[in-house]
């Protein structure tokens, strides 16, 4: 079994995983020891290497991969802040349709806490595991807010007090729901994005090429 | 005890500088021998001249006041200061002029990503030969001083910088939705710029066209079949490779979406690409308004090798573990390019 037109291809561990292996599946990749073994991270007769989906464009970026999927969400975190900055140098070449998600601005049921603590004191704290696209959407909206950062179940930071929101990505709700959390705004939609490294772009284009007309020619990628 | 440096600083110590030594050495050789005379300019210049020109991503970054209260700024390229030199010192002389420098350069940087705030760039200007003679010539310059360092692998994409705002023009895209279209091309998001071209109510000949055209690349073959509204420019850049010898034309790579990410460009852009290295080791391209800015209206070229990614990049050439390398072991790597 050789890689897909000789390319590396970083696959994102987590609730991408899946609908990316299919997707490598419908085109002819052998995925059978990839689904079978999940301490494995490196599989090189298949060109496929396995990593947390936040990692995914730090090693495109670098060139350690050719192309990697990740979520629309990991993209926008990592893009710069100020308008004319960059974000990772990676090239976004095609929708993959799955993995859809909302980033969402939640907070506690009843009356919104948030709206409040915006007119008594000037800002909103908001808890996030996204404090860029947490702060860019405050910014667009033109709200002053402070970002708390955690790396944990985000959910518990309104419950506690000690925000008056959260921003965080929903699939289904059900989460928000149980915790007693409701979806005030929708900000962005995300779902998994195919990426490329700048070089390998140029250097494989035929490849790369060959590979995006096979997944525009799936049924279930929808190439926007 | 730590004593720090500021991030994206480095010192270079004996054995690096004398691999990086050598890399110059060379490089300078090859520039003298094609007529680029070497020049020095100072790394800080008044703010306000430097802001003549359009630098977008790559304006100065750090910014002194001197004893009178004026602005200093450190300077983000060498390409604006002999642009300066040029209509100061050489006001007139006659064309075309030959410039090369080996010289530090400061920029703003993206935290953690390893990119550097001072950079050392080797590089030439052509001022004063228009396209396509100068445009050849820089080209040419630049295949032979990479081969002259022993750089195996690499491979130079062309494109051209008006390419895409003449294709936005001749299909009608109406001015507001420019912007974002190109900032989309610039962010190389060709999801977004798919959605904002949707958005924006285009017939679907057109944003087809808009999707499609910036995402070819490959051989000489990409010039013949070019969309009516990109002929001027495709045409441009055939001219360019007709004049190029065969050894500097088989490194040419025809990339209809490049977009450098500096202001100043107005027609041939290009980009040195080695496949052991995840990033572009250099580039450069036309400038034939930048000149005019500063008094003297001359149609320039020119390009600046990141001395440092040459440097890695011939490390990982000699030790056959590039990264893009390791992932075509197979031998199907490359095959776009023959």
């Amino acid at each position: 079994m050789s890689p897909i037109h000789g390319l590396k291809i970083a696959v994102p561990r987590g609730a991408l995983f899946e609908g990316t292996v299919d997707l490598l599946a419908a085109l002819g990749l052998d995925t059978e020891e990839l689904r079978a073994n999940d301490r494995k991270l490196l599989f090189e007769d298949i060109g496929v290497i396995t990593m947390r989906p936040s990692d995914v464009p730090t090693y495109v970026e670098a060139g350690a991969a050719d192309l990697g999927v990740t979520g629309k969400d990991v993209l926008l975190e990592q893009r710069g802040h100020a308008p004319n900055e960059h974000g990772r140098d990676v090239y976004e070449l095609l929708d993959l349709g799955f993995g859809r998600c909302t980033m969402v601005m939640a907070s506690k049921a009843g009356p919104d806490p948030a709206v409040e603590s915006l007119r008594r004191l000037g800002v909103m704290r908001v808890a996030t595991k996204y404090p860029r696209i947490a702060a860019r959407h405050l910014e667009e909206t033109g709200r002053q807010g402070e970002i708390v950062e955690v790396k944990g179940s985000v959910e518990l930071a309104p419950l506690t007090g000690m925000v008056d929101a959260i921003v965080d990505l929903t699939a289904t709700g059900t989460t928000l729901r149980e915790n007693n959390l409701v979806v005030r705004e929708e900000i962005v939609v995300c779902t998994a994005r195919l990426i490329a490294n700048p070089v390998a772009h140029k250097l494989k284009a035929a490849q790369i090429d060959a590979l995006l007309g096979q997944l525009r020619g799936l049924p279930a990628a929808s190439a926007s | 005890m730590i004593h720090p440096i500021p991030s994206g600083t480095r010192d270079v110590l004996p054995q690096e500088t004398g691999e990086v030594r050598a890399i110059t050495d060379t490089l300078r050789t090859a520039f003298d021998r094609h007529g680029y005379g070497e020049i020095y300019t100072p790394a800080l210049e008044y703010e306000s001249v430097l802001a003549r020109a359009d630098m977008a991503e790559a304006q100065p970054a750090y910014r002194v006041f001197d004893e009178t209260g004026v602005v200093l700024a450190l300077r983000s390229d060498m390409t604006v200061p002999i642009a300066r030199v040029v209509a100061t010192r050489y006001a007139s002389s006659e064309p075309p002029l030959r410039f090369c420098y080996f010289a530090h350069c400061y920029r703003g940087v993206r935290p953690q990503r390893g990119q550097l705030r001072e950079l050392l760039q080797a590089g030439i200007e052509l001022i004063g030969s228009p396209a396509p003679e100068g445009t050849a010539e820089a080209l040419t310059v630049l295949c032979r001083s990479l081969d002259a360092v022993g750089l195996k692998d690499y491979r130079v994409g062309m494109g051209d910088a008006s390419l895409f705002p003449a294709l936005m023009a001749s299909l009608q895209v109406r001015e507001p939705v420019r912007h974002g279209l190109l900032e989309a091309l610039v962010r190389r998001d060709f999801v977004e710029l798919g959605q904002r071209l949707h958005d924006a109510g285009l017939d679907g000949q057109a944003a087809d066209l808009l999707l499609d055209v910036p995402q070819r690349r490959g051989g000489p073959e990409l010039l013949t079949d070019a969309p009516e509204p990109a002929v001027e420019a495709v045409t441009g850049m055939r001219r360019v490779y007709e004049l190029l010898d065969p050894d500097v034309a088989e490194r040419v790579i025809f990339d209809l979406g490049l977009i450098r990410n500096i202001g100043y460009y107005t027609g041939a852009v290009f980009e040195v690409y080695d496949p052991a290295l995840g990033t572009p080791i250099g580039g450069g391209g036309r400038y034939d308004e930048l000149l005019g800015r500063f008094g003297r209206a001359l149609p320039a070229v020119g390009f600046a090798l990141d001395v440092d990614q040459l440097h890695q990049a011939l490390a990982g050439e000699e030790r056959g573990t590039g990264l893009l390398l390791a992932g075509s072991a197979d031998g199907a790597g490359g095959g776009a390019l023959s």
